[in-house]
């Protein structure tokens, strides 16, 4: 059974329609890696997945259980309690500026345990050992009484990579990971996002690293103006695209390296 | 040299007094002003539009304005339009329409510097408290507080440093306090040592309040 599946995603913001009627599904452990151009609405979609805008219309399911569908009103609880089937790292961290790293990725965890939300962590020791344990994963062990001011660019997105994954979400999105980044940082990201793959680690990354994207993921959608316009298997989309927008766009992209 | 100590007491006491006013002056405005400032900035993030053009007006006249203008308004604008001085004549009168004026004027320029604390922090905190599953009192108090409270803080230091010295514009309607009892000495009677312990006092006041306020506010 898929572990995702998004059926008749729209998003019309005023009278933009920005999503038309995205509809994939993806396997657990699978690397989903989104590209498109500028504008095509790749940021939208994950923010659609993560709640953080509302869908027109569609349904989002994971493990089999509806998360979101428009027609049905959630209470606040089970909404917080659906979302984190979802994590997210943003293009720029968004680190909590007044904690260290070590608080930045144990403080969601903490809260949710004080909270009664439901997650598999059932103690603060637990909670602390994990992410000890998440920082060493990301190469940052060093570092966990660093504020974020205190860390370069790609520190900070790896603490941010560790943030997300203290609550253990089922599918970890990444909007444009390295993009704020200086060049001679984004090797260091991606190499732990690499690293994250297998364990059944199921993540979707939009990106506009088109080596990554061939190399990492296992299936790779292309957007084109609010619309999946090719989906299948790295080495069909980029080895042999079928839709005429989507050869211009890697002719293009290939062009820019 | 005898003239001076001699004057010392009476110098000591009278600027006393004014400074007792300047104090009561200060303190009330701002008990006044950082509540009212803060509803004022809340009316002017308003999504709710008369709401928000009626305070976002409001706070760009009095900002606009002088502090003195709104402080003869005050003082005298009643009285001129009821023909009858609501305020009283005595020294309690002035006190309180000093005190409005004030609390009115700063709470304006206070409201701008909490609206800008509070709409300063990058949205994008707001959604990562969100997306790791965090509750909306959590993400304000755990996360967006002291990030304002950080930026509210030194504009917030110089506001209130400039309320120490604004304080004596209450003289424009007759309001005694610690300059104006100082230029009475000045222009006083006993001669050209008269100026001296004015000048001493009611500068040692003034920077011995502001410094101290400084310092706290930096830390
Ligand atoms: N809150 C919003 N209100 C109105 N329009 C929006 C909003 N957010 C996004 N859009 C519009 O939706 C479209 C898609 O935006 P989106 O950010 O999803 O694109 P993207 O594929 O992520 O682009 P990029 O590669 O530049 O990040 C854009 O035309 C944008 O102007
Ligand atoms: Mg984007």
């Amino acid at each position: 059974m898929a572990i995702l599946e998004v059926k008749n995603i729209e998003k019309v913001f005023g009278k933009t329609e920005v999503l038309k009627d995205i509809s994939f599904s993806l396997e657990k452990g699978e690397v989903l890696a989104i590209i498109g151009s500028s504008g095509s609405g790749k940021t939208t979609l994950l923010r659609c997945l993560n709640f953080l805008e509302t869908a027109t219309s569609g349904s989002i399911i994971v493990n089999g259980k509806t998360v979101f569908d428009k027609s049905i009103k959630l209470t606040d609880k089970i909404m917080r309690q659906n979302r984190l089937h979802f994590g997210m790292v943003f293009q720029n961290f968004n680190l909590f500026p007044q904690y260290t790293a070590f608080e930045n990725v144990t403080l969601a965890p903490k809260l949710a345990l004080k909270n009664g939300i439901e997650t598999n962590k059932k103690s603060v020791e637990e909670i602390e050992k994990f992410g000890e344990e998440l920082l060493e994963t990301v190469g940052l062990s060093d570092k966990r009484d660093f504020y974020p001011c205190q860390l370069s660019g790609g520190q900070q997105q790896r603490v941010a990579i560790a943030r997300a994954l203290a609550m253990q979400p089922d599918i970890l999105c990444f909007d444009e990971p390295t993009s704020a980044l200086d060049p001679e940082l984004t090797g260091e990201v991606l190499k732990v996002i690499k690293g994250l793959k297998g364990n059944d680690r199921t993540m979707i990354v939009v990106t506009h690293e088109m080596n990554f994207a061939r190399s990492v993921a296992d299936k790779v959608i292309f957007m084109a103006d609010g619309v999946v316009e090719e989906m299948g298997p790295p080495e069909q989309v980029f080895g042999n695209p079928q839709s005429e927008k989507t050869k211009a766009f890697l002719a293009n992209s290939l062009e820019n390296i | 040299m005898n003239a001076f100590l001699e004057q010392f007491p009476d110098v000591f006491e009278a600027l006393n007094e004014g400074f007792i006013q300047t104090l009561t002056i200060f303190i009330v405005t701002l008990l006044g002003a950082l509540p009212l400032g803060l509803i004022i900035s809340f009316g002017s993030m308003s999504k709710f539009k008369p709401l928000f053009a009626v305070t976002k007006t409001f706070v760009w006249i009095i900002r606009g304005t002088p502090l003195m203008l709104q402080l003869l308004i005050i003082y005298y604008g009643p009285g001129i339009i009821l023909q009858e001085n609501i305020w009283g004549q005595d020294e309690v009168g002035m006190l309180i329409a000093t005190c409005v004026a004030f609390i009115i004027n700063y709470a304006c320029y206070f409201s701008e510097i909490f609206r800008g604390g509070i709409q300063g922090v990058p949205q994008g905190q707001q959604e990562a408290g969100q997306v790791l599953g965090l509750s909306k009192s959590q993400i304000f108090f755990k996360i967006k507080l002291l990030q304002m409270i950080k930026r509210i803080v030194p504009p917030m230091s110089n506001e209130i440093i400039t309320l120490v010295k604004d304080t004596s514009l209450a003289r424009v309607i007759g309001f005694i306090e610690v300059i104006y009892v100082g230029e009475q000495f000045l222009t006083g009677y006993k001669g050209i040592s008269g100026i001296v312990w004015p000048l001493f006092f009611t500068g040692i006041y003034y920077l011995a309040f502001c410094e101290k306020k400084l310092s706290y506010f930096r830390s």
